[in-house]
């Protein structure tokens, strides 16, 4: 992930694919969520300039823009961690035990559910299902999902994760 | 019964091994068909959709209008949020050509010339694998303009969501696919009339789509005698919670849900006695333990236990399970996803979450057990869209089979 603050817009690359993206629908709003997510993947969250300049690019005004951020729950409305940890604590990961994983998260991270390490490595929260049901209790870091874990499991990962 | 939605056949997902075995034969198959037959074929088969609703696919096509002046889509929903579902996820993974080759069945059949696979924002990994394998498609002239020289063409789109579990309710998806937020639209109109940007629309499952090549392979009448009769067809069985070998099954439907629980998915580890079944996803009505003989994986069967097959996400809780406190979860979840546009939703569901918790906390009353039901009856039936009565029917089930643990609970 690319967090360079002074980085004003989107990446050469992804300007183009959103212009090829813009004939694949009868109105230009549906590559908004795309837009965004190119936004957060070079940004890291989604700030004020941030829905402005994926307003003027869709040709959305700001309000709506704000609206659709607020809506979905992957849009990071502020800074997060280098890493953000997702872990899963809906019923099949409950029943395989992700209650103790997320005390022993807080517990290792010194920090509640919710909050960002001090020095900025790790964000933890608790994430609906992920679709991991089968292989509980499973955690998402980004892009990627870990999953039957346990406490040792996770110290390794935690260990990985710089 | 041969796997037909996942067959183990090494690296299927690239679509060199997905031709050779044949893959992509039905397309052509079809595309030499007329229209029609295929979706009387598809009405012949019996199949329902997978999505959650068990609605006949081939009647729902044949709510298309076959003329149109206005361009008409299909969305494949590929939102698989529910609680206890991760099966859609699997023929992303292991076989995503016969997902494509369907859809574009699909898209045939109805004179369909785009169509949109929505996918939740958390499986990135596995829009990539689709996305490779669309890519792959659109360059052996499976996807595009004149397909394989027939004159049909057609544009397929993987668009990603972003977080939101209503966003698989199908017209919620329609609007999230619009850039919109993710509200759930009034019905009527329905998407066959009043869909995506205002024009004709078909939502169907992944697992729905990924059935068609087969109907046409086998052909109706094979598939149709595949498991129950009213519900027949090949089902992707999802097993989580206390079992020894959870994962993903496919089987006929109709499958007795203790060999589900004991064959397929190796028993519940101890040899503990089952508690309670979840047979559906999150929004299915909870079975009791001691009440599963003869209950199948089918439409008929499930229903008549007083639950449903919804995902076929079973989730197994054993003998030592605290049930209030899972249900408790469940409510918080949608009280999580609610998307606020009806009072009885949004209030109801933050109400039973706010209950449950007193029990979970041992300062529940018995006045609350009635609370708790009365809450759940009023949001039943009187909301948008089905996320409210997937909210009430857990805790209705739970007090109705269970009730013995509320009020222990209040003894303490
Ligand atoms: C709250 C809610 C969430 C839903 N989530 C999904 C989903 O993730 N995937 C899905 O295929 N259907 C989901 N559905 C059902 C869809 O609205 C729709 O019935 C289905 O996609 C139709 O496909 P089918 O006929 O092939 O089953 C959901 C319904 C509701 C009310
Ligand atoms: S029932 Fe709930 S989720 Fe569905 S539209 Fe109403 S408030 Fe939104
Ligand atoms: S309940 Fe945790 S992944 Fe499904």
């Amino acid at each position: 992930m690319n967090t360079s603050e002074n980085n004003t817009g989107l990446s050469e690359a992804n300007l183009r694919r959103i212009e090829q993206l813009k004939a694949h629908y009868q109105n230009p709003q549906s590559v908004l969520l795309e837009a965004l997510w190119m936004w957060q993947g070079e940004h890291g969250w989604i700030s004020e300039e941030g829905m402005r300049y994926v307003a003027n690019l869709v040709g959305a005004p700001h309000h709506h823009v704000l609206g659709v951020v607020t809506f979905y729950t992957m849009f990071n409305r502020k800074p997060v961690g280098r890493h953000k940890l997702e872990v899963c604590t809906n019923v099949s990961c409950m029943l395989r035990n992700s209650e103790r994983l997320l005390n022993h998260l807080e517990a290792r991270l010194q920090i509640k559910t919710g909050e960002t390490t001090p020095d900025n490595r790790f964000t933890l929260v608790e994430a609906e299902c992920l679709g991991s049901c089968g292989t509980a209790p499973a955690m998402q870091v980004g892009d990627r999902y870990y999953e039957n874990l346990d406490t040792a499991k996770v110290d390794k990962i935690l260990d990985e994760l710089k | 019964m041969e796997p037909l939605l996942l067959p183990p056949i090494p690296d299927y997902h690239r679509i060199e091994v997905y031709e050779a075995h044949d893959g992509y034969a039905m397309l052509k198959k079809a595309l030499a068909m007329k229209p029609v037959e295929i979706t009387n074929e598809v009405k012949a088969s019996k199949l329902r959709g997978r999505g959650g609703a068990c609605f006949p696919t081939g009647l729902k096509w044949s709510f298309m209008p076959r003329e149109s002046a206005k361009p008409k889509y299909l969305c494949v929903n590929g939102d698989e949020s529910e609680p206890g579902t991760f099966k859609d996820r699997q023929i992303f993974e292991c076989n995503p050509h016969q997902l494509i080759e369907g859809t574009i069945i699909a898209c045939y059949a109805m004179g369909i010339k785009a169509a949109y696979l929505y996918v939740r924002g958390e499986y990135k990994h596995w829009i990539d694998i689709v996305q490779k394998a669309v890519d792959d498609a659109y360059a052996h002239g499976y996807i595009g303009q004149n397909i394989l020289g027939s004159g049909f063409s057609t544009e397929f789109t993987v668009h990603r969501g972003a977080g939101a579990y209503i966003c698989g309710e199908e017209s919620s998806l329609m609007n999230s696919v619009e850039g919109e937020r993710g509200y759930p639209r009034v019905k009527p109109p329905f998407p066959a009339q009043n869909g995506l940007w205002g024009c004709p629309t078909t939502i169907n499952n992944v697992e729905t789509i990924a059935n068609i090549p087969v109907i046409l392979r086998i052909g109706a009448v094979a598939y149709s005698k595949i498991g129950a009769e009213r519900h027949p067809g090949p089902i992707l069985v999802g097993v989580s919670g206390h079992v020894n070998k959870p994962g993903v099954y496919e089987m006929p439907t109709g499958v007795p849900l203790l060999e589900i629980i004991n064959t397929y998915a190796g028993g519940v580890p101890g040899n503990k006695k089952i508690k309670a079944v979840i047979p559906g996803g999150s929004s299915t009505m909870v079975l009791r333990g001691d009440a599963l003989d003869g209950v199948c994986m089918d439409a008929e069967s499930l229903k008549a236990a007083g639950s449903a097959v919804g995902t076929a996400g079973v989730i197994v809780m054993d003998e030592d399970t605290d049930l209030v406190k899972v249900l408790w979860r469940i409510a918080r979840f949608y009280h999580h996803e609610s998307c606020g546009q009806c009072t009885p939703c949004r209030e109801g569901t933050g109400w039973m979450e706010k209950i449950l918790k007193r029990f979970v906390d041992n300062n529940g009353s018995y006045a609350d057990i009635d609370l708790l039901r009365d809450v759940a009856n009023n949001i039943e039936g009187n909301t948008i869209c089905a996320l409210g009565d997937a909210a009430a029917w857990p805790v209705q089930s739970v007090i109705r089979t269970f009730r013995g643990e509320f009020e222990r609970r209040v003894r303490g």
